[in-house]
């Protein structure tokens, strides 16, 4: 289960100190950020992509009503079955109720970040269905009893003798470390689930309004088995997956796998429309969709409504120096990193998800990432004046900054307060620097020195000489002056 | 933004120091102003002027930034153009006072007129005065460290590099991990101190495999979150603002080869 996003500050703690982890973050920077680069460079103009896909999503989302009415519509004279989720609860009784009329024992699962969001493998469990992922690494997770830390990498936080040691254990093959036998230990275990399942369940990379489409990219074709084998498959769906016309697919395709992965095109896009038809020769008896909302609705009206926009490609937390040092499960909900940040507290409210926002330096990595250019770092800002403006800030922390507002507003205090700094600190001082401060500000000194305030600070130089200094005469053509 | 712009040539500026380099780098301050006089650019140094607003706003609390913002619109209206030694304040003053003052149609016209006027020395430099020799010397292996404001919100990146190595003596060595966030961000480095402390380690692993002996970037909180640890350390490289390169040749006090000062 997730770890819960209250003790964020525990659980980073608690990853900067996990070796494995560590070392699995450390190859996740090393091999992602470059792969991607390298690709979204060799696309010629990648800025100009990146400008029309979120030109697409933007166009979608404003107008998310309008599409989504001509998706169903679509996937109505298909013969699929649309299904309208409100909440997570919803969601899940949609599906039940769907596994239940299959008669389904087995479910085979394609990787969803929309299933991880509404719990619905633990549900489904406790109901007595068999349950299995498909995608490798989602496999790895639920054999290890974990969740994702890595919206397209989700067993990105262990290390290959981890995984060699939790396919010895749970699946009783011998003991190896090499990739290829660890893959065809998961492959030959999976493999029999496919043919035994009744139920596939997959997510949705691309919902397509004008043909009632819905687009699946993977890499190892699991997504194309689970939604093709079983007799039925139910997509779900977050309602901002939809893009309005096929002819938009190239964009968005070519940004999601370049900034996901670095790959031109996965090995596998799969474009699903209804179900099997007369003369098809394969294809799932019954398509149903479930269109989600679970709060999106509420996104869609705030002014973070660009969160909407994201296509879950992981680039931004690859490149997040808050995500590289602590992974994705000290984030303690399903999407972790910087667009976690802002999806956490937007979904599941800022009273438990108040850390969130706060834990950034605002760098934009994030954003100069994103193959739609989602603002991050403004709607960090965002969240934090909403979490200070319904009270989350401590009663220190207020009048800490109420204090700092006064004294910026009065020069004179503002001076006072330099020179104050000067007297206490004269016995601390050592060569202008301060070995210890006191709190709220220890925290500082526990692995940094912090400068002391200057014997004479700028102003004070300004009043005594420098203002009486003239600019140079001749410097007008700028160049060397020796 | 490459490119110097047809304007004719500034002659006076007002210098909006920012309460880190007023407070704790005073040098700075002074190299910039010695810097643009010796481009035949006058200074003004309005002394009412304190702190940009950016602790409180990045916080959060809007209304306290607000009324410390408020008085810079007020400060520097009259000046075409005022120059910042920070790209993190120069972002606070281009990019959000504007949104700060969104409700109040006056002001936020104010706003958006000193956003227009304010810019960061090292773009000033090039975009503006045009030149990217500024006359100085140094001595050094000198790695540049791509404050994120400066980068990402402002897009200036090429300014500080072509200055940089237009300096007489300058090795320039380039750290592989150049535009990677120092760690420092404000309050987060109080707040989580941790998180904050283990992004610094990493910059400073690239300085040494980079083997910089001197650190240069445009921005004083950077500089302070750097320089804290190498001191910590022990560790011999020097840390210098832009405006101390800049300048260096010509300043009265020359840095000192002291561990993180």
């Amino acid at each position: 289960m997730h770890l819960g996003t209250e003790g964020f500050q525990d659980h980073a703690r608690q990853a900067l100190k996990d070796e494995p982890l560590q070392n699995a973050l450390h190859l996740l920077t090393a091999e992602f950020v470059p792969r991607r680069v390298a690709a979204m460079q060799a696309l010629g103009d990648p800025e100009a992509l990146r400008t029309q896909a979120r030109a697409v999503k933007e166009q979608a989302i404003a107008q998310l009503d309008t599409y989504l009415e001509q998706f169903a519509d679509n996937l109505d004279k298909l013969g699929a079955h649309v299904h309208w989720a409100h909440d997570d609860a919803e969601a899940r009784d949609i599906i039940t109720s769907i596994a239940q009329q299959a008669g389904a024992k087995v479910i085979v699962k394609g990787k969803s970040m929309a299933a991880e969001e509404i719990h619905l493998n633990p549900h489904l469990e406790e109901l007595g269905y068999e349950v299995l992922e498909t995608d490798l690494g989602e496999y790895i997770i639920q054999l290890a009893e974990e969740t994702p830390s890595h919206i397209i990498a989700p067993a990105i936080h262990k290390t290959r003798q981890q995984i060699a040691a939790l396919l010895h254990d749970k699946l009783g093959d011998p003991y190896t470390e090499e990739l290829t036998d660890m893959t065809q230990i998961a492959r030959r275990a999976l493999r029999q689930q496919f043919l035994r399942a009744d139920v596939g369940i997959t997510g949705v990379n691309f919902a397509i309004a004008d043909t009632g489409s819905i687009v699946l990219v993977t890499n190892e074709g699991n997504g194309r088995l689970s939604s093709t084998l079983p007799r039925v498959h139910v997509a779900l769906m977050g309602m901002e997956k939809i893009v309005p016309r096929l002819d938009d697919l190239p964009v968005m395709l070519k940004v999601l796998t370049n900034s996901a992965t670095g790959q031109k095109i996965s090995s596998y896009v799969t474009m699903i429309t209804g179900p099997r038809r007369a003369h098809d020769l394969d294809g799932p008896e019954e398509l149903h969709v479930v269109v989600m909302d679970n709060g999106r609705s509420n996104i869609l009206a705030s002014e973070n409504r660009e969160a909407l926009y994201c296509l879950r490609c992981g680039a931004c937390l690859n490149v997040c120096p808050i995500y590289q040092n602590i992974g994705g499960h000290a984030y303690g909900w399903v999407y972790p990193g910087p667009i976690g940040a802002v999806l956490t507290p937007l979904f599941t409210g800022l009273d438990t998800a108040k850390h969130l926002p706060r834990a950034s330096t605002l760098c934009g990595a994030c954003r100069e990432a994103c193959p739609v250019k989602i603002n991050i770092p403004h709607m960090l800002l965002n969240l934090r004046r909403q979490s200070v403006s319904r009270g989350d800030a401590s009663a220190g922390e207020g009048r800490l900054f109420s204090l700092w507002a006064w004294v910026m507003r009065h020069p004179g205090l503002y001076r006072l307060g330099l020179k104050l700094a000067r007297l206490g600190q004269t016995p601390f001082a050592r060569r202008g620097w301060l070995g210890k401060l006191p709190p709220p500000f220890h925290s500082w000194t526990q692995s940094r020195d912090f400068k002391a305030v200057a014997p004479q600070s700028f102003r004070d130089r300004w009043q005594a000489t420098l203002q009486y200094e003239q600019p140079s005469r001749n410097g007008a053509g700028g160049g060397r002056h020796e | 933004m490459t490119e110097p712009t047809g304007r004719r040539r500034p002659t006076r500026v007002a210098l909006f120091i920012t309460c880190l380099g007023d407070a704790f780098y005073p040098q700075v301050g002074e190299a910039t102003v010695r810097l643009l006089h010796r481009l035949g650019i006058a200074v003004d140094f309005p002394l009412g002027q304190t702190c940009c607003a950016q602790p409180a706003f990045n916080a959060g609390f809007h209304d306290q930034a607000r009324l410390v913002a408020q008085r810079n619109l007020t400060l520097f209206a009259d000046y075409e153009y005022v120059v910042v030694p920070s790209g993190s304040c120069t972002a606070m003053i281009r990019l959000f006072y504007p949104d700060l003052f969104a409700e109040a149609p006056q002001l936020h016209q104010q706003a958006e007129s000193l956003a227009a006027r304010t810019y960061e020395l090292s773009e000033f430099l090039l975009n503006i005065v045009g030149t990217d020799d500024v006359g100085a010397a140094f001595a050094g292996k000198v790695a540049y460290h791509a404050s994120c404001h400066l980068q990402r919100e402002l897009g200036v990146t090429e300014a500080p590099r072509r200055l940089i190595s237009r300096v007489a003596g300058v090795e320039a060595c380039d750290a592989e991990m150049s535009e990677q966030c120092c760690g420092f961000g404000g309050t987060f480095a109080v707040k989580y101190p941790e998180i904050s402390s283990a992004m610094l380690e990493k910059k400073i692993a690239s300085l040494q495999r980079a083997g910089a002996d001197t650190l240069v970037s445009c921005d004083a909180g950077c500089l302070m979150h750097i320089a804290g640890r190498l001191r910590r350390q022990g560790m011999d490289v020097r840390v210098m603002h832009v405006a101390e390169l800049l300048n260096a040749g010509h300043n009265a006090e020359e840095p000192r080869h002291a561990p993180g000062n």
